[in-house]
């Protein structure tokens, strides 16, 4: 995201700087402006709204998969396909890398930048072991012939789960990036800004994950 | 994909030269067209020296009024394609009778009316009220610039770019024969095996993230930089109508991404979501469209509410009437705009409970908009009315979008949509309101901030021209389809047997080619405009006694729009402060803190368009390069931490001087 | 000069505020963490466990227990709350939230009218005229 051209600061009437210039004349000169006006900085609500549009693209990919996902076509479902302890494991290593980034986040206010990037790295490898499960789980489904061209319920979960993973690698991408720049450049403000905007990402695919796991592993396998 | 591929597929997939349709004569002579022109676009560059100036002061620009204006040139070039398609296809369907089959071929002329379509949406309407919205916000709420001014340079080249791969697609392979929304099953790869499909998809993917984030942007823009004292209440209303669109792109352009997605994955990958067979719902494809397409509809027509609610407070040169019912109904409209999308669908089959709750929710988002006309209406009522030409466009909305809107809450009853679905009149309809609506509301906006713009007016005698021809020729051209329509023609037909339907049609065409003179009108007026400029200079910076901020300020505003920022007390700020006795302050002058050009945006946005390209031919290696440059360039741009800088007060104490002595000179 | 001057000063005063940004805490996190867990590990014992024989009761407790972890996360995690952004934060999250619930309970009531009209059963197309 590109850094708001303005910075944070209040705002300074004009009145010393017309009293210094008797020319304004009678009129008011504060009434219609001020001297100095710094908006706040919109990067955190403009990646707020990103992150509700990126919401309402995985709201459509559920109701592709609420619509579709009991659609087998004689093919496997989703009770003898998923496998609840993997998944489990997979929940929770998200869960600790969303721990392990508050921790993180905890360093970088402390303005330990050396910390910080520990516990960057640890979310990094938490990361990087939920993506090798979640990869391992499709090439098994794909070789039991489970692909997602078997059924309209395989193509909804591939690509729901898919797009989460795709999400999650393009996190790690981020994470990387920014591991090089708070080493290269230490906790500036910009800086912070971006650990609190990739922070929003990280946990938003959190909850993402809430809702895949419930929705569509466990009440996937209900009969 | 299952046989072993060699180097040459993998480098160039579906690409040959079969692909470039030297048997299509109309083709043949458009290329020919476009090359020479292009050509001699390219030599007056070079030979004028405005390649550098070209780069320097407008591609990498992150300055929001010179985006703004690139996004209106970039709407009516796309306006001469979509109209030249809308020229065809009257043609065609006015001789295409009996034993003649006039000179497009089916497979030619459905290309022509899905692009005609989509461009008209995608690449005319969107740019010029994303323009207009880009423009005119930062300026109405006395900002500087917009929050991420980077980002806006990327959106507006993103935009572009999906635009070029839909004009590459006339003259390398061919496009979607589907309809503007590629409808599956017939979009599927079983029944359009060809690139067509995948034109289409690619160039909205690639256009749509350019919107997406232009949303983000100007949502973020008027919700933290609104000058001090501007409360949501004091809000002019086109910014507040920019923000409840922005909302709505943001909203609902990520459905859109989604369901083009999944139908993608439907033609590369093997997935079965819109299929025929194996659990795939084609349905789904147009419940989510549609989830998108609705709220678009506003998306596109609130802008220009807002630009008639300025115009016609302007002109009328007093406060609009109902300035707090205008926002209520604007955010009502907003939020019912998502609950009406199945009216688009009534036909499906979904049954009398679910067609009665769209039916009724849509019969009530006429509500609002009936209370804006009103508003209008009083504030027109005992007001002082010039008719200078944004007013004229004014008024003729208001005459014929209430009539588009009436025959909408007609199609709003599915007993009588089960009979009009599908015909002419539906088409008659959409025109209505979208021409009605949208087109005259650009046009209005236009010509009331071209001075702003440009620093001069546009000659009134052409504009005027150019109103009365499309008002006519708008009439002229779609009376008769609501005729037709009712008579059961449905659309999309490229030759009738019924010779009594022929009048109908050739009278349509005779209202296209009125419409074409107040194209060309138009044309004319910004070349005679430019011509007159001397005349029609504006050195107030106040040119038609306007009430916001923008016309506070120069026209052309200086980079940095306000020297000193505003302070506001009232809806109609630049009016409280004449009333007020408003001196402009001629000393003080700081340094003022300001973004910096860059060319990321643009570079991106052709690796994006690259890549697009690549997937579209199935050209595997250029597709993954192209992704990696992509990704490349933008972690290198995160790496660039200098974006800013200060414009150093001696400059704008030398702008504002100047502006001093022109005042001086023309009081 | 005054304007160089006007520059440090401006980003001293950014480099202490961050825009507003919420402040973190342990103690906030640990909660978050704790909660997160025990939503997380009831539904799984729920499913693992054949708990409730019912399966529409089975889906009810499912996706209340995930709605209370969507919550826990926006509070402890996201530090969401009326005051961040001066309420556009939330107001943006409770307006996507209910177009969410407009997406996926529209699309399905609508597809389940559509499939119920316009795909009926063997049996039921046996009973027609």
């Amino acid at each position: 995201m590109s850094d708001s051209i303005a910075s944070t600061a209040g705002q300074l009437p004009l009145a010393t700087a017309a009293a210094g210039h008797p020319s304004g004349g009678s009129v008011d000169r504060t009434r219609f402006h001020v001297l100095h006006h710094h908006p706040e900085n919109g990067t955190l609500l403009g990646f707020w709204l990103y992150l509700m549009s990126d919401c309402l693209l995985f709201a459509c990919l559920f109701a592709a998969y609420a619509v579709l996902g009991r659609n087998y076509a004689a093919g496997p479902t989703g009770a003898q396909l998923f496998n609840l302890p993997v998944v489990a494991l997979n929940t929770t290593f998200l869960l600790l890398s969303s721990i392990t980034y508050g921790f993180a986040m905890l360093e970088s206010q402390r303005k330990r930048v050396g910390a910080t990037l520990v516990w960057l790295a640890v979310t990094a490898l938490f990361g990087a072991g939920f993506l090798t499960l979640e990869l391992g789980e499709f090439a098994e489904l794909i070789e039991k012939g489970a692909g997602p061209q078997r059924s309209a319920f395989l193509s909804s979960f591939f690509t729901l789960v898919g797009t989460h993973g795709l999400h999650v690698t393009f996190g790690m991408v981020w994470l990387f990036t920014l591991m090089v720049q708070l080493a290269r450049h230490g906790l500036t403000a910009a800086n912070r800004r971006r650990l609190m905007c990739l922070s929003m990402f990280w946990h938003f695919l959190d909850v993402v994950w809430i809702g895949v796991f419930t929705f569509v592993y466990l009440m996937g396998v209900l009969p | 994909m299952g046989e072993p591929s060699n180097l040459q597929t993998l480098l160039l997939g579906r690409l040959g030269w079969d692909a470039i349709p030297i048997h299509e004569p109309i083709l043949v002579g458009t290329f020919v067209a476009v090359a020479l022109g292009g050509l001699a676009v390219l030599a007056a560059l070079t030979r004028f020296r405005l390649w550098g100036p070209l780069w320097r002061d407008w591609v990498t620009s992150i300055d929001h009024k010179r985006i703004g204006i690139m996004y209106m040139v970039f709407g009516v070039v796309m306006l001469l394609r979509g109209f030249s398609d809308a020229v065809l296809m009257r043609a065609q369907q006015a001789v295409s009778f009996g034993s003649s089959h006039g000179f497009l071929p089916p497979h030619h002329y459905d290309q022509i009316f899905t692009a005609h379509g989509m461009i008209m949406i995608f690449f005319v309407a969107m740019p010029f009220v994303v323009g207009l919205m880009n423009f005119v916000v930062p300026l109405q709420i006395g900002a500087r610039d917009v929050a991420f001014p980077w980002l806006n340079n990327f959106s507006f080249w993103m935009t572009v770019f999906g635009g070029v791969l839909v004009m590459i697609s006339l003259f390398v392979g061919e496009f979607a024969r589907t309809g503007w929304l590629a409808y599956p099953p017939l979009s599927g790869i079983e029944f359009s095996p060809d690139v067509g499909v995948d034109y289409y998809i690619w160039s909205l993917q690639i256009a749509g993230v350019g919107t997406l984030l232009s949303g983000v942007n100007l949502i973020t823009t008027i919700v933290k930089m609104r000058a001090p004292g501007m409360t949501l209440m004091k809000m002019p209303v086109f910014t507040w109508t920019a923000l409840c669109s922005n909302i709505l792109i943001v909203a609902s352009f990520p459905v859109l991404t989604a369901a083009l997605a999944l139908l993608s994955l439907d033609r590369y990958a093997g997935t079965h979501f819109f299929t025929n067979e194996l659990g795939g719902n084609a349905m789904m494809y147009v419940n989510l469209i549609w989830i998108w397409g609705h709220p678009e509809v506003y998306i596109l027509v609130l802008p220009v509410f807002g630009v008639f609610s300025e115009v016609v407070a302007t002109f009328c040169g007093k406060k609009l009437f109902g300035y707090s019912s205008m926002v209520y109904a604007t955010v009502v409209i907003t939020i019912l705009s998502y609950l009406v999308w199945l009216h688009h669908f009534f036909t499906m089959g979904s049954g009398a409970s679910v067609n009665s709750f769209f039916g009724i929710t849509t019969m009530i988002i006429s509500i609002p908009t009936g209370a804006k006309i009103f508003n209008w209406l009083f504030t027109m009522y005992r007001g002082r009315i010039r008719f200078e030409v944004p007013m004229l466009w004014t008024v003729g909305f208001m005459v014929t979008f209430v009539i588009g809107g009436m025959t909408g809450v007609m199609l709003a009853v599915p007993p009588a949509d089960f009979v009009l679905h599908n015909s002419l009149f539906l088409i008659a309809h959409f025109h209505n309101v979208i021409i009605g609506g949208v087109v005259f509301g650009c046009m209005a906006g236009i010509n009331y901030w071209f001075p702003k713009a440009f620093g001069y007016r546009l000659d009134p005698v052409w504009g005027k021209r150019s109103f009365w021809f499309w008002l006519v020729g708008f009439w002229v051209a779609f009376t008769p389809l609501y005729v037709l329509g009712l008579m059961g023609v449905t659309r999309r037909l490229n030759h009738f047997d019924d010779p009594s339907l022929q009048i109908w049609f050739q009278v349509a065409a005779a209202g296209a080619v009125l419409i074409a003179l107040g194209i060309g009108c138009f044309l004319v007026q910004l070349v005679v405009s430019w011509q007159k400029r001397e005349e029609l200079r504006d050195h107030t910076g106040d040119p038609w006694g306007g009430r916001t901020l923008e016309w506070s300020t120069a026209s052309p505003p200086p980079d940095y729009n306000f020297a000193f920022t505003p302070m506001v007390h009232d809806s109609d700020a630049w009016a409280d402060m004449k009333r007020h006795g408003y001196v402009r302050p001629l000393e003080g002058f700081v340094p003022i803190h300001m973004p910096r050009n860059t060319g990321a945006g643009f570079v991106i946005a052709a690796l994006s368009a690259a890549c697009g390209f690549a997937l579209i031919w199935h050209m595997w290696i250029p597709a993954a390069l192209a992704f990696v440059a992509m990704l490349t360039a933008i972690i290198v741009h995160t790496f660039n931490y200098d974006r800013d800088y200060h414009i150093p007060a001696e400059d704008v104490i030398r702008t504002e001087d100047q502006r001093t002595r022109m005042l001086a000179q023309h009081v | 000069m005054s304007a160089h001057h006007e520059h440090h000063a401006a980003d001293g005063h950014d480099a202490d505020h961050d825009g507003g940004a919420p402040h973190s805490t342990l103690g906030g996190y640990a909660t978050g963490f704790v909660l997160s867990v025990i939503l997380t590990a009831i539904p799984f014992a729920l499913v693992m466990g054949h708990v409730i024989a019912d399966p529409a009761w089975a889906s009810l407790a499912l996706l209340s227990l995930a709605a209370v972890q969507i919550v826990v996360h926006m509070v402890y995690f996201l530090h969401m709350n009326a005051r961040a952004e001066g309420g556009w934060s939330l107001l943006a999250l409770l307006f996507t939230a209910a177009l969410v619930v407009i997406t996926l309970s529209g699309s399905l009531w609508v597809m389940y009218h559509m499939n119920h009209n316009m795909m009926p059963t063997m049996h039921q197309m046996h009973e027609m005229p």
